[in-house]
């Protein structure tokens, strides 16, 4: 392979609410068994990319807790392999990251004793499958400075959270907003870039000089009409989670058939496995349209929903159209609804919880008694 | 080169014959078990919890699923610098080339890989039996009595005391004597063949015995060992323990599985069983499915109706269809309006729409009647079953079959089909 792979993972984001209080975003749980970081992680490691940095900040102790070992993602290589690069206080900076092209500067390192020849970058916190080596020779073949991923979102969609970019016919990208109040397409920058290492070592020192520390704002953005920077159309499924409706919504995607046939097919998405016995279904379990995972132990009715890794659901539960997150016990007679349960949680009996018309995070700081 | 105080062997070379079609391709100890483990999971899974991170796996019978499935030890952390899981197939030698002729001969053909790490106590496994033991406990015991040799032996119901090997001790649990499948036991306790010795008195056995063909370590060196003044030990074992060694008693184990809170618990935080998985992904069960009493793997699509069974990752089970009591193993995929009772159908088989398993009255199997029978309709892995056919009790099915192996669309009760050999 002729890159080497960056990934941003250490990005917070208000609008998860208090689910990002506990991890990144990164790390959250998705689809049932994964972690966020799980796909970035994969798409590497099945485009045969070595050498890969993940670049953590924001409460990194759930994400470093699995990466802890690289060899889930076949990354426990003598030829390159995983890094992690937390923030560090050297002589010359005493800062956090205070951006995505700061993270990378102060990791310049890496970047300058590598030897392959262009780097991919991808963010932490998008759900999809991809060959890069595509967007490789897609960015060799337009003779490109930077080529960026991106989506065509549904009109409807609301992509004000987004960077947006407009391409002419030959693909190169005329306009990219980031975060515009009115956006101009549904055309969306999905957080992947290709690009030559050297010319991005040359663009980080420089922004460096300048104090500027966003990779999107300070590099992408005003680079746009100096370098040629080229547009990548993702056709299949790409999704981010970095709300709480995006990653309800995310989470839900993988009731569809052809969702879950798309991610189970090879190349496979790997992660950490856990050793949980196979799911148990006791008298009383009423189980319809959900997915569950290894470990959960079900004696009531759960629809439309999906539980990670070992859940309890207790006796005449009712639990409909809900994200149940792992290591959940749910005591009898709860009624949960329109819900995301935060992992490790403790739901007392007799309980209910009801998001309404919207989702309701449920974080509760019950005691557990196991016996 | 460091010492380990203790390593085990562990014995799955063995073919395992009585349960038939299952075993025709893959050995007993790589044959699946609760929905998705192999049955060398429990050994392997208890030597990790243990502390005994040095196995020695002796294959001999169809090994490459067990090759596959043990790799190099990574889920049972058993991937180490030094020691970690070892697989040892027989191989030539200068002066003889021979199988392993017996259970210690395979140890004794091995002694280089022993010596190897100079231990002080070796422990011999089988990787047939479905438990949970902490060999560190035993080991214990086995120093406090100072003793030579040590066997594990579980207390067994007097009436059935006569099916087994007992050992027969005196107060303080030393053994005084053996008696196999005696007609009027004068123990219930029976041996495990669970093994402790200090490698010194093994070694000194083994090559002793050397000459001895079919060298065995209940017939051979035990008794061995007993008659030159060894201290031998019985280590009394109260747990579940189970010997899956017939069709009929592997299906029950799998089936005892699905009680509200089973005998042998798998949800256990403090004693995980470790395997070798490729599907990590959740199942689905869908709108119309209905799953009760039943366990199911990870990766699963049930689009119909699940009662008392235990089901395997990877499993598709169509619209309509019901399975009741009985095991899949992991990649099957059985069509729609299926009625499946009571079989045990092993990896990766394709069973078409219609067709109905466990009809009838159960007659006695004309192939092998000691193999196929407790009411089960037994089908082999990589088997095809087509649609629309009708198979009774006490059946076996191997190979990918068509509509003209079942005549008028029927396999009566007590009938087989085996269709052996490579298929273009």
């Amino acid at each position: 392979m002729k890159a080497l792979g960056i990934i941003l993972a250490g990005g917070n984001n208000s609008r998860m609410q208090e689910l990002s209080n506990k991890r990144a975003i990164a790390a959250m749980p998705v689809g049932g068994s994964y972690r966020c970081i799980d796909f970035a992680l994969s798409n590497m490691s099945n485009s045969h990319i070595q050498r890969v940095a993940v670049l953590t900040q924001y409460n990194a102790r759930s994400l470093n807790e699995h990466l802890s070992s690289s060899k889930w993602w076949d990354f426990g290589r003598k030829q390159g392999g995983l890094y992690v690069f937390n923030p560090t206080v050297t002589s010359d900076n005493a800062w956090w990251y205070r951006g995505t092209a700061d993270a990378m500067l102060r990791n310049i390192d890496f970047l300058k004793r590598s030897h392959e020849p262009y780097v991919i970058i991808a963010s932490g916190d998008c759900v999809y499958k991809m060959d890069y080596n595509k967007v490789l020779e897609f960015h060799i073949e337009k003779k490109a400075d930077i080529t960026i991923v991106c989506k065509d979102m549904p009109m409807e969609e609301d992509v004000s959270r987004f960077g947006v970019v407009r391409m002419n016919e030959d693909s190169r990208i005329v306009e990219f907003e980031e975060k515009p109040m009115i956006a101009q397409s549904n055309t969306i920058s999905a957080g992947i870039y290709v690009i030559r290492r050297r010319q991005l070592i040359e663009m980080l020192e420089r922004s460096a000089e300048e104090n500027r520390y966003d990779f999107v704002n300070d590099i992408l953005i005003r680079y746009k009409n100096m370098k040629r920077i080229y547009g990548y159309k993702i056709e299949e499924y790409w999704n981010n989670i970095s709300t709480v409706e995006s990653y309800y919504q995310t989470n839900m995607d993988f009731l569809k058939p052809e969702v879950r046939k798309y991610f189970r097919d090879e190349p496979k998405i790997y992660s950490k496995v856990d050793d949980l016995p196979p799911a148990k279904y006791n008298v009383g379990s009423d189980v319809r349209n959900s997915l569950v995972s290894s470990g959960c132990i079900i004696n009531s009715k759960v629809e439309n929903s999906v539980l990670f890794k070992k859940v309890f659901v207790g006796k005449n539960c009712v639990i409909k159209n809900s994200i149940i997150l792992n290591d959940v016990y749910i005591g009898d007679n709860t009624h949960i609804e329109n819900c995301i349960v935060e992992s490790r949680d403790t739901l007392r009996a007799n309980t209910f919880f009801s998001g309404g018309d919207g989702i309701k995070v449920v974080f509760e700081h019950n005691e557990r008694y196991v016996i | 080169m460091i010492r380990k105080e203790m390593i085990a062997m562990l014995l799955a070379g063995g073919q395992g014959s009585r349960l038939g079609v299952l075993t025709s391709d893959v050995a007993k100890p790589a044959v699946a078990f609760g929905g998705k483990y192999r049955i060398i999971d429990f050994p392997l899974s208890n030597c990790v919890n243990s502390g005994i991170d040095t196995v020695g796996v002796l294959t001999q019978y169809q090994p490459l699923r067990l090759n596959t499935h043990i790799g190099i030890g990574i889920p049972w952390d058993l991937d180490r610098n030094h020691g970690g899981v070892t697989v040892l197939p027989p191989y030539e030698k200068s002066d003889n080339s021979e199988w392993y002729s017996g259970t210690a001969n395979a140890i004794y053909q091995n002694l280089n890989y022993i010596d190897s790490y100079q231990p002080e106590y070796v422990l011999i496994l089988s990787g047939d039996h479905i438990y949970k033991m902490n060999y560190e406990v035993m080991l214990d015991f086995h120093k406090e009595n100072n003793a030579d040799v040590t066997i594990a032996a579980m207390p067994v119901p007097w009436e059935e005391a006569s099916r087994f090997g007992l050992v027969i001790t005196d107060e303080n649990k030393q053994i005084t004597e053996f008696e196999e499948k005696p007609a009027n036991p004068r123990s219930n306790l029976a041996s495990m063949g669970i093994y402790i010795f200090n490698w010194s008195v093994l070694r000194e056995a083994l090559v002793t015995m050397s000459e001895q063909s079919n060298c065995d370590f209940g017939k051979h060196i035990i008794p061995y060992c007993r008659e030159n003044g060894r201290r031998l030990f019985a280590y009394e074992y109260n747990g579940y323990w189970k010997d899956v060694g017939t069709l009929g008693s592997y299906w029950e184990a799998n089936m005892e599985l699905i009680d509200l809170i089973p005998e042998f618990n798998l949800y256990e935080e403090y004693w995980k069983i470790y395997t070798n998985s490729d599907t990590i992904e959740p199942q689905y069960i869908s709108a119309d499915a209905v799953t009760e009493r039943c366990i199911i793997g990870e990766g699963s699509e049930i689009y119909g109706q699940v009662y008392g069974s235990v089901i395997g990752a990877g499993v598709v089970i169509g619209k309509n269809t019901v399975v009741r009591d009985s095991i899949i193993m992991q990649d099957t995929v059985i069509g729609d309006n299926v009625t499946i009772d009571k079989a045990i159908v092993a990896e990766n088989v394709s069973i078409g729409n219609n067709v109905e398993l466990g009809v009838g009255e159960p007659a006695e199997n004309k192939l092998n009647k000691s193999v196929y029978s407790f009411g089960l309709v037994t089908i082999g892995e990589n088997s095809v079953v087509p649609s629309g056919v009708k198979v009774g009790k006490n059946t076996a099915i191997a190979g990918k079959t068509t509509k003209e192996d079942y005549p008028e669309g029927l396999l009566a009760g007590g009938e087989s089909i085996i269709k052996a050999g490579d298929i273009l």
